[in-house]
């Protein structure tokens, strides 16, 4: 039976990070309209709460999909380090073009770790605050720009 | 289809141990979770049944017959036990999340007879959680 059962390992993480929802295909009027006190010029900032679900065979010798151990290393390296206590208008390059909304962070953030070299990652999901959370799975890669 | 969803919580210890694997192997692979008196945690189960609300009762399933399987298949077998020594099911296994997840869905999906079981996820800590699907339902990826 268990042949036909899929699992999934969940790991949570945080980080610390402002951001400002801004574009410059939009006047200083539609901005506001649209992005609403997200627009605010100095930014503001958020606990991101980051889900990563990762997928594979158990090893039988472990009971793991995957070492945590890895896995920690893997997130700490490609998202933490630089997410956690910056800006990500400034400090992420991929915002340079991009407005930094938790829709494009899950995209972002999904690039970054779909290399993870021991499982398959199949989901990311973020917590914005304990009201908002978004889910990027792979597959349609546009996001809003 | 409608998700239905109920929460049980359980306190067990565990410790990771293969016995094919050298001591230093062990440790190397399993960390502190390989201390030899184990450790425990309070392990927070959610069971998700999916299907059509019955027309006269309005119910996916009955929650009290869910919270008597529950009770009788996840409780009674682990609440304030060791995983490693006093469940059957997970004998020769490492009682990972991974594992006891699998073993949980495993003695749950035939006692559900209204509805059909989707998803089994338990979180070892708020941090670190197992999902089991059945492969190809919805919300599983692929």
């Amino acid at each position: 039976m268990s042949g036909a059962l899929r699992i999934e390992l969940g790991r949570r993480y945080c980080f610390a990070a402002s951001h400002r929802l801004h574009t410059p295909q939009l006047s200083e009027e539609e901005n506001c309209r649209v992005f609403g006190k997200c627009n605010n010029p100095h930014g503001h900032g958020h606990n991101y709460v980051v889900e990563v679900s990762v997928s594979g065979e158990v090893d039988p010798a472990t009971g793991m999909i995957a070492n945590l151990v890895d896995l920690d290393a893997f997130v700490e390296q490609q998202v933490l380090e630089e997410f956690d206590h910056k800006s990500l208008n400034e400090d992420v390059p991929a915002f340079r073009e991009k407005v930094p909304t938790t829709e494009n962070l899950c995209i972002e953030i999904y690039r970054r770790l779909e290399h993870f070299p021991h499982a398959k990652l199949v989901r990311v999901r973020i917590q914005e605050t304990g009201n908002n959370s978004f889910e990027y799975s792979g597959g349609n890669q546009e996001g809003r720009t | 289809m409608v998700l239905l969803t109920r929460k049980i919580e359980f306190s067990a210890s565990h410790l990771y141990h293969n016995p094919n694997l050298s001591a230093e192997e062990n440790r190397r692979i399993f960390g502190k979770c390989n201390n030899p008196h184990g450790h425990g945690h309070n392990y927070t189960l959610e069971v998700t049944v999916a299907g059509e609300p019955d027309p006269v009762t309005g119910m996916v399933l009955d929650l009290k017959e869910l919270k008597e399987i529950l009770d009788r298949e996840v409780m009674q077998r682990m609440d304030h036990r060791h995983l490693n020594y006093e469940v059957p099911e997970l004998a020769g296994q490492i009682p990972t999340c991974e594992n006891i997840a699998r073993v949980i869905w495993q003695l749950l999906e035939p006692k559900i007879k209204q509805g059909r079981l989707h998803r089994v996820r338990l979180y070892e800590s708020a941090d670190l959680f197992a999902d089991c699907y059945r492969k190809g339902a919805n919300g599983a990826a692929n």
